[in-house]
């Protein structure tokens, strides 16, 4: 395999982290709220947010994302497919993150905020100082292998016709004949994508060591 | 938006077929990897230091990359080195390679998981190895990893949805054909989305049921 085909598929791999690191980003945003509806004291709120969980941790993503791809058009809205990918895998990885989150936030120790609460802290100051920092610290791992998750099935969206790295290589596959290499590089370039982000989520567990003793 | 039900009536018997094809193949996958990552697993803990090493590369490149990317490998790079496989084959082949990668991981978070006393007791009254594997590690490990196990295999389910790509006759390449066919695909997917959400929450229904049945074997994980 030629070195030219080889950056052609560098070049896709950028679309495909470009993809992830927006979806992962949005989902986050969308998962806190998720992920308070979920907790909320309002029983609708609840409800909404359980359905809207197991909906999107319950179907494959490939069918959402046709689904997606087709009922947007259909109601008004013409948006290229990187956005109908965009919107389908932000929807996703909000389901899992929310899910996530949930864990982190109920694995705080009752104990902290009870002394919070007894030193005078404010609701909004307790969730700040002790619930937030301690949920992050919690559940960074478990964010970090949903982004990585997130970026492998960025490889989805090349059925919504998205030219990211798998799409890449099977165009190449079909026009040079040659899958076997092509689809090794792709997964070569996959792997290095990931190793690279499960060392930067050591390292940001490694900085979020606060309050451990 | 015209919801067109009398298409699905019509084509209830391809759809049912279609769907046995998803199922046969999620539960020989997930079996089959249940088996091989088992096998892995116990090589990797009980074996030889090189196996270990051996093992680890091969389920790191499964771990670290696109499912959709290993079956293309698979379907379309394996006749280049004489593995010729109609798609069937192939996605039955790709499942079962990908899910013993997963699994094996699981098992080997479950032999660590086992407290050493536990074994140690049971050396203690006696006995062997096969009965302390049979009637200490295996039910304690049961219990532990049955959750992760659950999610896994749900995994293993919508994982087979991408089988269709490389046109296994799935139930998600049915839906898509119906929808060519007749420019119906947002009911066509809607519906196909409930049809694996069902199977879903049935498949986590049964995990719960054997939680609360096997949790006599529960111990505190301290």
């Amino acid at each position: 395999m030629s070195w030219k085909l080889f950056w052609l598929l560098v070049e896709a791999a950028r679309l495909t982290i470009l993809l992830s690191v927006i979806s992962v980003s949005i989902g986050f945003l969308l998962s806190s709220l998720v992920c308070a509806a979920v907790m909320s004291t309002h029983r609708s709120a609840r409800i909404a947010g359980k359905l809207f969980v197991s909906f999107f941790r319950g179907t494959p993503l490939l069918v959402q994302l046709l689904l997606i791809y087709y009922l947007l058009p259909q109601i008004g809205l013409n948006v290229p497919s990187e956005v109908a990918a965009i919107v389908g895998m932000s929807l996703c990885t909000a389901a899992y993150q929310a899910e996530i989150l949930r864990g982190g936030f109920s694995s705080v120790p009752r104990g902290l905020i009870e002394a919070a609460n007894m030193c005078g802290f404010s609701k909004f100051a307790i969730f700040r100082r002790i619930r937030l920092p301690i949920a992050v610290q919690l559940t960074i791992p478990a964010l970090i292998s949903e982004a990585i998750m997130m970026l492998k099935s960025s490889s989805l969206v090349s059925v919504v016709g998205v030219v990211e790295l798998s799409r890449m290589a099977q165009d190449l596959a079909a026009s040079t004949y040659r899958p076997l290499e092509l689809f090794a590089a792709a997964g070569l370039i996959y792997l290095i994508i990931n190793l690279v982000v499960a060392g930067f989520g050591l390292q940001l567990e490694k900085r979020m060591q606060w309050g451990r003793t | 938006m015209t919801f067109d039900l009398d298409l699905i009536v019509l084509y209830l018997p391809d759809i049912v077929r279609a769907l046995g094809v998803t199922i046969l193949l999620w539960l020989a996958g997930s079996a089959l990897g249940l088996l091989v990552g088992f096998l892995i697993a116990v090589a990797r803990r009980y074996g030889p230091r090189w196996l270990d090493w051996a093992l680890l590369a091969p389920v790191e490149l499964i771990r670290g990359t696109p499912f959709l990317v290993q079956i293309f490998l698979l379907y379309y790079g394996g006749p280049f080195i004489g593995l010729s496989l109609d798609s069937i084959t192939a996605g039955l082949l790709g499942l079962t390679i990908y899910g013993a990668a997963y699994y094996s991981e699981l098992w080997r978070s479950g032999f660590v998981a086992i407290p050493k006393g536990h074994v140690e007791a049971a050396q203690c009254v006696g006995l062997n190895r096969t009965q302390t594997l049979r009637r200490i590690i295996l039910p304690e490990m049961t219990m532990l990893l049955l959750p992760s196990m659950v999610n896994m295999t749900i995994l293993m389910l919508k994982e087979t949805a991408i089988l269709s790509i490389i046109s296994v006759p799935e139930l998600t390449l049915a839906v898509s054909a119906l929808g060519t066919k007749y420019y119906a695909f947002v009911e066509g997917f809607a519906i196909l989305a409930l049809v694996y959400w069902a199977l879903v929450e049935a498949c986590s229904a049964l995990g719960r049921y054997a939680e609360s049945r096997l949790s006599k074997y529960r111990f505190a994980v301290s």
